[in-house]
């Protein structure tokens, strides 16, 4: 990377010689980001970010079939640069239905299909959730979707790297991903558009990225991309070993050793890094600031923790109660980690849940309702 | 790590309050009690306050929610402790939340739980005074 940050600065779009390296190497990350997803390099598109890729997926495809139709098929486990552009679209005159969700974060493929109709272009479902870690029937969808032939997407933020997948097996029209997932740089993010779905961009003006994606390329973070595309898809089994391992020690520590706690989202069908839940009578944002003071980073679907001061849309869609919600803990493991500290997040834990709970009112309660709806 | 809420927004005071928080617990025959807030949004305070002679003799609390509903909480307990019932309408929420050193914009509403939890207690205590 560090070459395109201060020797190797030509434009890759130049056709002078010093546009020659920048253009190779972005090439070759397009040919490593392909290869992990089963794509050819030419259906790669480079963006910024994840929401940029499902941004782009949402309103490109919505603004290239409007003339065939306007209904898109969800689900409420999306991400907000999912939902948010849906709901944009909603008050364009599309119309979205939502798929239904069980009590372990699963849609159902059969529902998928029955929703479809004439004028269905779209069907955009997560591979995961990064808040409950489910992973969804991704194959089963793109095997209705392309029966139907309608446009199937995944926002496989969560997922690309941790899971073995493959565009073509799974039958995905569109597939968004970002970098820093794997271990590639901030600010890094690709679509995936199979050849032959049209997409209309978002932004407009050069012929970068087939002219679906204008702008001066992020040499250096592409480049940063395509290494860590190449080291996920060669350790993917060896990191998916590691981190379920790992996560099924830290999922099973924390069931033991903290009564009224639960899991949420499903317990082996998961992202192989991700443990969530629900620490029921304290809320997420002090459990965190407990555990980040001893040095331990992880986040919260609670009320409190989030900028906009509204409980998580997921737990919600699962069907938690909202004030076991706000218990909500969700803690992803990295490649770097250890038993040992594993061992030690597992020691500082309990303590810190019987601190907030002799401060909580609610603890011990068999009736949480009396606590519901004051003022 | 992810820009959002972040927890070097609130201040050392507010750690601090919030990792030992002062006056935790109930007072068994308390002369009034406050319960505000609702633990379907995620925070629910209560306080509770004896009165000997106009003056708050002591106080306590108990809450459930985020750090600084917690930190203000136990503010709350000490500034009004030893306090006459005449000198209470200066523990206004800015005031809870100045005492703490400030408090990030976002969580100011957590001071005005704590200004409510006290209105409460007191209302708490003269209705069981003129009873």
């Amino acid at each position: 990377m560090l070459p395109y940050l201060s020797e190797d600065l030509g434009n890759p779009l130049s056709r002078h010689v010093l546009g020659d390296k920048p253009r190779e190497a972005i090439e070759d990350a397009r040919q490593n980001v392909a290869e992990l997803i089963g794509a050819n390099p030419e259906e790669i598109i480079f963006t910024s970010c994840g929401s940029e890729s499902n941004n782009l997926a949402i309103k490109g495809i919505a603004g290239a079939y409007a003339k065939k139709g306007k209904h898109i098929i969800s689900s409420p486990l999306e991400h907000h640069s999912i939902l948010h552009p849906l709901k944009n679209l909603e008050k364009q005159g599309y119309e979205i239905s939502w798929l239904k969700v069980d009590e372990k974060g699963n849609v159902s493929p059969q529902e998928a299909f029955s929703l479809i109709r004439k004028d269905t272009i779209l069907i955009t479902v997560t591979s995961a959730s990064n808040e409950i870690g489910t992973l969804e029937p991704v194959g089963e969808i793109g095997r209705i979707a392309q029966e139907k032939e309608a446009a199937f997407h995944t926002d496989a933020v969560a997922a690309v790297g941790l899971q073995d997948l493959d565009v073509k097996e799974l039958n995905v029209s569109l597939l968004s991903m970002a970098g820093n997932i794997f271990y590639a740089p901030q600010g890094t993010g690709a679509l995936y558009v199979k050849k032959g779905v049209r997409i209309l961009p978002l932004i407009e003006g050069g012929v970068q990225e087939n002219g679906l994606r204008a702008g001066t390329h992020n040499v250096a973070g592409i480049v940063g991309m395509g290494i860590a595309a190449r080291i996920a898809k060669d350790k993917l089994s060896e990191r998916q070993k590691h981190l379920s391992f790992l996560r099924d020690r830290l999922i099973k520590g924390v069931l033991e050793s903290i009564p009224d706690c639960f899991l949420t989202g499903e317990d082996k069908n998961r992202l192989p890094n991700h443990a969530s839940f629900c620490i029921k009578f304290i809320e997420g944002e002090s459990i965190l600031l407990h555990l980040n003071l001893r040095g331990i980073a992880g986040t919260s679907g609670s009320t409190c923790s989030s900028e906009a001061l509204k409980v998580s849309h997921v737990l919600d869609a699962i069907g938690i109660d909202p004030v076991w919600a706000q218990g909500s803990v969700v803690f992803t493991l990295g490649i770097e980690n250890t038993a040992e500290e594993l061992d030690l997040f597992l020691k500082e834990l309990p303590p810190i849940v019987e601190k907030l709970r002799l401060m909580s009112p609610l603890t011990g309660t068999d009736n949480i309702d009396k606590f519901r709806y004051k003022k | 790590m992810s820009a959002g809420h972040q927890f070097n927004q609130y201040s050392q005071k507010v750690i601090e309050h919030f990792t030992n928080p002062r006056n935790l617990g109930e007072i068994k025959d308390a002369d009034g009690i406050g319960e505000v807030g609702n633990a379907k949004c995620g925070d629910l305070m209560q306080l509770f306050i004896k009165v000997k002679d106009e003056i708050i003799e002591d106080a306590k609390f108990k809450t459930f929610g985020c750090c600084a509903a917690i930190a203000t909480s136990s503010m709350i307990t000490e500034m009004i402790k030893g306090k006459p019932l005449s000198e209470l309408k200066d523990v206004t929420n800015k005031a809870v939340a100045e005492a703490l050193g400030g408090l990030p914009k976002i969580k100011l509403h957590c001071s005005v739980l704590a200004e409510d939890a006290l209105k409460a207690a007191l209302e708490d205590y003269q209705r069981k005074k003129t009873k």
